[in-house]
């Protein structure tokens, strides 16, 4: 599972406050608006995403959770396992 | 104008060529009636489709089965077509609607059927009342003489730019604001009221109705082997425009080279560099003109079809003030939603303006570049990637230019009447 950073760019009206909140990913081009080379959060970087993405006003910050994805056998496998289960 | 390349088999432009304007009557004496779709059990179209390789025919060109499966999968109620055609230097879609109209409804039944959708719109700009005059009267006769099929209702969104973008335009059918949406995930489809809402090109749709006609003619036979054999005789519409003395939308077959297409278009002088796609496409020179137009082969070169778009630009002209007033148009079209796009679009224009007259600062380069790189992939569609896309080729294959320009002495030609048609 991977955290991300996800700028709406529709959304954002360049407030800023991304880029005080969570400078090691967020940078603001010269109009104003964020740029963000690496998306990926992690570790210590988590709280403070998640502040971002709180505060902004436009609710344009994204805290993305990627899940990966088991292949349906996998699925199907994990399913008929947790259906048999504790008794 | 008229394809003089023929593939042996009706095309989409077969009708134009012989009546002007095909009615039921005359489209059927053509391409003869429409296969009725539940011919196509099994998912048989879809298959063909994508054995022929079909590309979509609006500018984004995504793989057609893709799309048509998707919409099965999640029961598209609404099967919308994409008549908008903003592109200033295309013509296809309105040559499709004014002679052909019936293919391209035709098209949308199929499309409807595989995903059992239970209503078309049309959607036709509304200041191209020749298209919608033509469309209404296409759609009167089907609801005469076949009246089974799927509703078809027409709509007039206004004929911005970038209405024509798939989610502006779904967006101006649900809530009458024709902007685009916010898609990080492109596998969740576009709704329209509860249901989910598959949007296609009038060439798509057409194209459709053609491999299907293919596909009844031969009940029994493996999907994939019709499909291989449309695909060898798969036909796209091209809009030529430019220095060649007929501009129209002419019909080739895939594979035909980009020079032969323009030479079709009646060359005014030799050309010495053609935009490919759209006005957020590609400048190819005059040494990669010979490259077979097809998805596969530009794509090489780093082009695309995109909305099936040909302008020549003659050894009279400048590439750079051309690609300076396609800039600051496609600037002046912006949505507005997104900063990148809304602040970056004019300045790149302006430096773009600013190199192609002549009076460039030291620091225009950089600045420029550095804007290019700092615009792209962060607009909320694909608009301000286009622009940078058609900037950047037009730097690379103009660079004798732009080293005279920087010498603060522009080409003889920077002044000339442009060729491109602005709106």
């Amino acid at each position: 599972m991977t955290l991300s950073v996800v700028v709406d760019p529709i959304r954002c009206d360049a407030f800023g406050y991304c880029a005080e909140l969570l400078p090691e990913r967020v940078r603001l081009d010269e109009w104003g608006y964020p740029v963000v080379d690496d998306m990926s959060v992690n570790g210590h970087l988590v709280d403070a995403a998640a502040a971002a993405a709180r505060e902004c006003p436009r609710r344009a910050l994204l805290l993305v959770r990627t899940i990966e994805r088991a292949s349906p056998d996998e699925a199907n496998k994990a399913n008929e396992a947790s259906e048999e289960g504790p008794r | 104008m008229t394809a003089v390349i023929s593939t042996g088999r009706p095309m989409l432009l077969s009708a134009r060529r012989m009546h002007g304007r095909a009615d039921l009557a005359a489209h059927r004496t053509v391409h003869g009636p429409c296969p009725r779709a539940d011919l196509f059990e099994g998912g048989r179209l879809v298959a063909t489709v994508a054995a022929a390789g079909l590309l979509g025919r609006g500018g984004g060109g995504f793989p057609v089965w893709a799309k048509l499966d998707a919409a099965r999968r999640h029961r598209c109620g609404t099967v919308v077509v994409n008549a908008m055609e903003g592109e200033p230097a295309s013509g296809k879609d309105a040559v499709l609607l004014l002679s052909a109209p019936h293919l391209v409804l035709e098209g949308a039944q199929l499309v409807a059927a595989i995903s059992r959708a239970r209503r078309v719109v049309a959607c036709v700009a509304s200041n191209r009342d020749d298209m919608a005059t033509s469309l209404s009267a296409a759609m009167g006769e089907r609801r005469v003489h076949a009246p089974s099929e799927v509703p078809v209702e027409l709509v007039r969104p206004p004929g911005r730019y970038i209405a024509g973008e798939e989610s502006a335009l779904v967006g101006w059918l649900a809530r009458g604001r024709g902007a685009p949406v916010f898609r990080p995930d492109k596998a969740v489809p576009l709704m329209l009221g509860r249901a989910a809402v598959v949007v296609h090109n009038p060439e798509t749709l057409a194209q459709v109705a053609l491999v299907a006609r293919v596909l009844a003619a031969h009940p029994e036979d493996d999907p994939a082997g019709v499909g291989a054999d449309v695909a060898a005789r798969l036909t796209a519409l091209v809009t030529v425009s430019g220095a060649v003395t007929r501009p129209g939308v002419v019909e080739v077959p895939l594979g035909t080279s980009v020079s032969s297409i323009i030479e079709l278009a009646g060359p005014g002088e030799p050309a010495s560099a053609a935009l490919v796609g759209g006005f957020g496409g590609v400048w190819l020179g005059r040494d990669q003109m010979d490259v077979p137009y097809r998805a596969e082969e530009l794509r090489a070169v780093g082009a695309a079809p995109g909305a099936g778009v040909l302008v020549a630009l003659p050894e009279t002209a400048c590439g750079l003030a051309e690609s300076a007033r396609i800039a600051s148009w496609m600037a002046s079209e912006s949505a507005g939603q997104c900063g990148p796009c809304l602040y970056g679009l004019p300045a790149v224009a302006r430096d773009l303006s600013l190199l192609a007259s002549g009076r460039p600062d030291p620091r225009l380069m950089d600045r420029l570049t550095g804007r290019l790189d700092i615009i792209e992939g962060r607009g909320g569609c694909r608009h301000p990637d286009g622009v940078v896309r058609m900037v950047r080729t037009a730097l690379s294959v103009f660079r004798a230019d732009v080293d005279r320009h920087l010498r603060g002495r522009p080409c003889r030609y920077a002044g000339t009447r442009l060729l491109t048609c602005i709106p």
